[in-house]
């Protein structure tokens, strides 16, 4: 459809979340807000494509995420720039208490695997149902939710489990042991 | 089709230990969106705003301007 003053204030309404889809996939704020411009321009470009009544913010997520895609083979081999980058693209720092526990859950979402990251990001941030978000990643449904589940528990791992093993098994068994074998 | 609610509560822990779990479910779901939404509230940059704008002008206002520079929607 034509590029309506309609179209374009809607567009520019999704461009907050889509910077923020754009960081928590990249980890790195000017890649991000570079990701979103070139995601606008393709948008703008191939305006014509988009259907009217369909889900816009969907379709520019699709974009963004191949971009992203291609871009990140690309990227490859370059050096990942992932620790401290990001936080230091937020105005509002989180709470010094807070700020510790964030860049643990930074760190531990760039441990996902891209696919498991993503999936995670559009249906448990970004808010949209497992059918968009299967549509934006060109898988089915069910791999969708799968993808959400194994993030999910990926992430408890790393974040809650790993610490709590810690103090697990091994000083109990062998306190039971040392206990009881006298 | 259209039901954008919060999954990321909703969605049963994946079975095996319930209780634990879901509290650990519920506090990467918050800190997932604590995180995204920290973004979404910065609103639209300057740079994007432009760019949007500036594409949006019919082709013979746009040339006037500066060339048909459309790859870079900074003033500076």
């Amino acid at each position: 459809m034509p590029l309506t003053d309609s179209l374009r204030e809607d567009i520019l309404a999704s461009v907050p979340s889509l910077r923020a889809f754009a960081i928590s996939l990249s980890g790195n704020g000017d890649r991000a807000d570079d990701l979103v411009q070139e995601t606008l321009l393709r948008a703008l470009a191939n305006i014509d494509s988009f259907q009217p009544g369909s889900n816009l913010a969907a379709w520019l997520f699709t974009i963004l995420r191949n971009l992203f895609r291609s871009d990140y083979r690309k990227r490859r081999r370059e050096v990942e720039d992932a620790d401290g980058s990001y936080a230091k693209t937020l105005k509002t720092q989180p709470a010094q208490s807070a700020h510790l526990e964030f860049e643990e859950f930074r760190a531990a979402l760039d441990k996902l695997p891209q696919d498991q990251r993503e999936a995670l990001i559009l249906v448990g941030a970004s808010g949209f149902s497992y059918e968009d978000a299967a549509a934006i990643c060109g898988c089915a449904v069910g791999t969708i939710k799968s993808r959400v589940n194994r993030a999910r528990s990926k992430l408890s791992a790393l974040l809650y489990v790993d610490g709590a093993e810690d103090f697990g098994p091994d000083e109990t068994v062998r306190a039971v042991i040392g206990g009881s074998g006298g | 089709m259209k039901e954008v609610k919060s999954q990321a509560n909703k969605n049963p822990a994946p079975g095996k230990q319930g209780g634990l779990n879901a509290e650990i479910q519920s506090r990467i779901g918050h800190q997932l969106r604590a995180m995204y939404d920290d973004v979404v509230r910065q609103g639209v940059p300057d740079r994007f705003a432009d760019l949007i704008r500036k594409l949006d002008l019919p082709e013979a206002e746009t040339q006037t301007g500066n060339g048909n520079d459309t790859r870079d929607g900074k003033h500076q």
